[in-house]
């Protein structure tokens, strides 16, 4: 589609400023008299702390300030908040311990926050934080997930004394366990969702910054949500009432998720920056991240699912238990909860779905949401289910997925969800065609022929995002509202400002959102400005992640639109001297409906300032809409990926031979950046299956803390993959948008283990696929077959 | 990184004075290694003298059979040089597979040979072709250069000013890369002058780079692949075993990792 409008690929708006350097990241930001903080880490996994003495780091040169859990306590700083309740199948409330921002009494984690030091520069800060002497008591680490909850473990959290958080459940047991004794056939699995780390190309920075005249704090911070770390760093942690505190997130390079929360490090920059009268920059360093960032995934699972005698899926029951690491980040609790059991009926029609979730402490790092938060977990349990499913009845995978497809909606599934719509054969079919599976066979014998396995694996996934009718996840225990604001102003020639609470970090939302608004107002784009990422200018917003700046963030902003749009046309019926019944608003222009009469949107925008045509008895001058949009439901974009592996059984590396993702994002605003959010994700998901994947020893000691030992994927690990859509518009919001950014990483593990399994003939290889592991399973394999 | 005295010599006379009166100095002869380790507060050496302003030790010339490579020649430019991809093409490749396009431009055949890095590439091709090690004192023989993990024959304050490589042969290396540092998990590199075959392995020993006589044996009766399919391959016991790759995995990557290199090494 020519123009910039909704469908165009319009280049991303953003991008000069990004490619030449000219971005504005908080490590480029300095404030006049800035000193610069480095936390002192522990490096025990659990121990107890008699005593620090700060007194020979405090005489070190260039020292500003040292503080410890005892002056955060003496502040009465409140402690890192969770701001999800779950509630355990017995009724009680998740056991959350003390999650103070530097630890008192006690460390819970390799990279838990010991002291902070803060000095004139940063290598004085160093300096003095290794002068620190701290007299630890080390206790016994807690690192395994499996036996974490054993009897004799010690406690890492005097609330939860045995580990466990909550034991939670989802769906009707009595239905399932109904659905199991009436089974054909029942196919078991245990699966490991290995635990990830985000690797943002942005590590985390705060600066904290205090005005002692206004008594005022300002914030710069890495964050995906500068509302929400206002509202936590007011309300619960106590910094400052919300009108004195600022946040800025200014351009972000990144976060998946992790830049979601409300860490340690910011909350201290803010606190120290009035303690000690000068602003307080932080930056985190890779090794930093890889200890302290909030994780991703980590749970074991045992999945069943029953079938009838035609293949028709009977019930699943779904058993996990989540690791949430040491203490409870900020929406730790709803990932292996209502991020995970709801989707687990994926795009089946399941009668019957019963959903255990054992949560519990381990002494590593907090685990959160990552790229897709419990919904790349679902999908795993639920593919590899089918793929499994299907190899054991002895039918086409894809053959056994069409047969239990949802084929009319809306559909309630038996877990919380209703599928507004959908067409899961389209995409199936779709997919299948681009990648042609039929040619797969012959694929496979050239393989062989070079003396290499060849296998196929399917991925059909749902997500739920356009998070989230917020009195529907209030009801589930959520702490906040999730719609999202938006303010139209007009100038008075026609150029606008769009304030937004959607924070964009590599999402594109300067250049969607304007495609939206030079669209519908009939403006070149060039002059559509959009505003995000500080508190001071955007009222309020609840930020970016769950695929939900389409579908809830350009949602406000059309309901703004629309009011601009009224307000327009009653200023144009002044003008043009007609009724406002009779204005027309088309591709800019307003006219008056059977004359030749007309004005254009800059004309009417002047017009509503000078306010000439006018009184004030009769209209408000200017011209600026605000708008509050609470989804009605979530959204649910589906589809079908394809992956086709090559395995050396010589060396176990698996390659990725060819991909294919057809994909229903619903209504899609730019194909090009919709393209690369899909190929984003496929990178992150073929990442987790093949390549990453975190590893503490028994000490609780992390062994995959620099690229060195922690495997990201790189351009080389993947092929060039096919990315198509099929589209079904979503109902519930004004625009149809489902959401995409989070679908490549939602669907990829589970295709490539698919592909692998297949490749290899047997299930029982986790991920990640390393060479190590793939060989060890296809010598398995071999010697079965010479037997 | 704590703070050190910095020294940029322009001339390897000037080197060898400084590295006789300064103390606890490291010498920097590209950084990919030493650098990293500093900032992390590995290594905190009082001074460090930098050679890249002797311009003597850069460069690649061929004298009579051999080709001497300057220590500060960069592997970008060991790759990309049309005398080494003409005479050594197999050691142009493995200089060209060294960690990524920024550690080739930093990074110096010497400073990667002084390191003996475990898994360096280097080690394991230089004894296969059977190289001579120059020094401000003296030349060493690559059999008697690489001792151990990290550890090499320089004595304290000796310099390594160029490499000499016999051509000639047949010379390939075969790399198995570690999935998260790109480093050798195991490497394997080949190399045949008239009768004589070394076989040299590096990433997977526990002691550094080191010769696989059995293969070495079996080659040097008739220098092909198939040759090595009935030589078991390194016990386990001497090899490393990591999260990435137990000992008995890298055990069997030598064999397939060897065969590979002989198969290039081979072919037309």
């Amino acid at each position: 589609m020519a123009g910039t409008g909704i469908g165009a690929r319009v280049e991303r708006k953003e991008d000069f400023r990004f490619i030449t350097g000219k971005g504005n990241y908080t490590d480029d930001i300095n404030r006049p008299g800035q000193a610069h903080a480095y936390f002192l880490r522990s490096p025990h996994a659990h121990a107890k702390i008699r005593k620090i003495d700060t007194a020979k780091a405090a005489a070190m040169p260039g020292v500003v300030g040292i503080f410890t859990g005892a002056d955060i306590e003496a502040d009465k700083v409140g402690g890192l908040i969770c701001g999800w309740m779950i509630h355990s199948k017995d009724g009680t409330p998740m056991k959350a311990g003390a999650h103070p921002a530097l630890a008192v009494g006690k460390v819970r984690y390799v990279g838990d926050h010991v002291a902070v030091v803060i000095a004139e520069t940063l290598a004085e800060a160093r300096d003095a934080a290794e002068a620190i002497i701290v007299d630890y008591e080390p206790l016994k680490p807690v690192v395994d997930l499996a036996s974490a909850t054993k009897k004799g473990s010690p406690a890492i959290h005097d609330a939860a004394p045995d580990n466990q958080v909550y034991d939670w459940h989802l769906g009707d047991e009595a239905a399932v366990k109904a659905a199991f004794r009436k089974a054909k056939h029942v196919t078991k699995i245990d699966l490991v969702n290995n635990r990830l780390i985000p690797n943002a190309m942005e590590p985390r920075a705060a600066i904290g910054d205090y005005n002692p005249g206004e008594e005022a704090f300002t914030l710069y911070t890495t964050s995906q949500n500068p509302h929400v770390a206002r509202l936590v760093l007011s309300a619960f942690i106590g910094i400052a009432p919300e009108h004195k505190l600022r946040v800025i997130a200014p351009d972000v390079g990144g976060g998946f998720g992790s830049k979601i929360f409300i860490y340690a490090e910011e909350t201290i920059c803010v606190w120290a920056a009035k303690k000690v009268g000068r602003p307080v920059k932080w930056v985190a360093d890779r090794t930093e991240e890889f200890l302290a960032i909030a994780h991703g995934r980590d749970h074991l699972t045992h999945a069943e699912m029953a079938i009838d005698e035609n293949g028709k899926i009977l019930g699943l029951h779904v058993k996990t238990r989540a690791n949430l690491g040491a203490y409870l980040s900020t929406f730790a609790s709803s990932v292996p909860t209502y991020l995970y059991v709801p989707l687990l009926s994926g795009q089946y029609n399941i009668p019957a779905i019963y959903g255990e979730v054992e949560a519990v402490y381990t002494n590593t790092a907090p685990v959160d949401a990552y790229r897709g938060a419990g919904r790349p977990e679902a999908t795993f349990v639920i593919e590899r289910l089918m793929e499994v499913a299907a190899r054991e009845l002895g039918m086409d995978p894809a053959a056994f997925r069409k047969k239990n497809f949802i084929k009319s909606f809306p559909h309630q599934t038996p877990v919380i969800m209703c599928y507004d719509t959908g067409d899961y054969n389209a995409s199936l079919a779709k997919a299948m065609e681009i990648h042609d599976v039929k040619g797969f066979a012959r694929r496979k014998r050239e393989s062989a022929k070079a003396g290499k396995l060849r296998g196929l694996g399917y991925s059909a996934y749902i997500e739920a995002c356009g998070i989230a009718p917020s009195a529907a996840v209030g009801s589930l225990g959520a702490g906040v509202g999730l719609w999202e604001s938006a303010e139209v102003r007009v100038n008075p020639v026609g150029t606008v400002e769009v304030l937004t609470g959607s924070h964009s970090h590599g999402q594109g939302h300067e250049t969607t959102f304007a495609q939206l608004v030079a669209g519908r107002l009939g403006i070149p784009i060039e002059n559509v400005a959009i505003v995000h990422g500080d508190t001071d200018k955007v009222q309020m917003g609840m930020g970016t992640y769950g695929s939900r700046s389409g579908a809830v963030g350009m949602s406000a902003i059309v309901k703004a639109l629309d009011k601009i749009e009224a307000k327009a046309k009653k200023v144009a019926s002044f003008v043009l001297e007609a009724s406002e019944a009779d204005i027309d608003f088309k591709d800019g222009q307003f006219s008056v409906k059977g004359t030749d009469k007309s004005i254009d949107f800059a004309s009417v925008a002047l017009q509503a300032y000078i306010a000439h045509k006018f009184t004030g008895e009769q209209l408000e001058p200017g011209l600026k809409e605000g708008a509050f949009y609470d989804p009605t439901n979530f959204t649910f974009p589906s589809g079908v990926h394809i992956a086709e592996v090559e395995i050396d059984p010589d060396t176990g590396v698996t390659t990725i031979a060819k991909w294919t993702a057809v994909d229903d994002f619903g209504v899609i605003i730019n194909p090009m950046i919709v393209e690369g959010q899909v190929h984003g994700g496929i990178a992150q998901g073929i990442g987790q299956a093949l390549l990453e994947g975190a590893v503490y020893d028994s000490n609780g000691q992390l062994l995959t803390a620099s690229y060195m030992d922690y495997a990201m994927p790189r351009a080389d690990d993947l092929p060039s993959f096919r990315v198509d859509h099929t589209t079904t518009p979503c109902p519930s919001n004004p625009l149809g948008i489902k959401g995409c950014g989070e679908a490549g990483a939602i669907a990829a593990p589970a295709a490539v283990m698919n592909a692998i399994t297949d490749a290899l003939g047997h299930e029982n290889i986790a991920m990640p696929a390393t060479p190590q592991a793939v060989w060890q399973a296809a010598q398995a394999g071999l010697a079965r077959a010479a037997e | 990184m704590y703070a050190f005295d910095f020294h940029r010599p322009a001339t390897l006379r000037q080197a060898n004075s400084l590295i006789g009166k300064v103390e606890d100095a490291k010498i920097l002869a590209g950084g990919q290694t030493l650098l990293p380790t500093m900032k992390q507060r590995l290594a905190s050496p009082a001074a460090v003298i930098d050679l890249s302003g002797v311009p003597e030790l850069v460069g690649i010339e061929q004298k009579g059979r051999n080709l001497v490579i300057g220590a500060m020649t960069s592997h970008a430019e060991v790759a990309s040089s049309a005398l080494v991809r003409e005479l050594l093409p197999g050691l142009a490749a493995l200089a060209g597979g060294i960690g990524d396009p920024h550690v080739r431009h930093k990074g110096t055949i010497g400073g990667s040979i002084a390191n003996n890095d475990p898994a360096a590439d280097y080690p394991a091709g230089l004894l296969a072709l059977g190289a001579t090690i120059v020094t401000n004192r003296r030349k060493i023989p690559a059999g008697e250069f690489f001792t151990g993990m990290f550890s090499t024959a320089l004595d304290e304050g000796e310099i390594i000013t160029k490499v000499i490589v016999p051509t000639g042969g047949k010379f390939a290396y075969a790399k198995f890369r570690n999935p998260a540092s790109r480093y050798a998990m195991v490497g394997v590199a080949v190399g045949k002058k008239g009768s004589s075959v070394v076989v040299a392995v590096t990433g997977a020993g526990s002691d550094g780079v080191f010769r696989w006589a059995e293969a070495e044996a079996a080659l040097g009766k008739r220098f092909n692949a198939k040759s090595l399919e009935g030589v078991t391959n390194p016990p386990a016991k001497d090899l490393n075993s990591d999260i990435h790759a137990s000992a008995e995995y890298r055990s069997h990557l030598i064999g397939v990792m060897a065969r590979r290199a002989v198969t290039a090494a081979t072919a037309k």
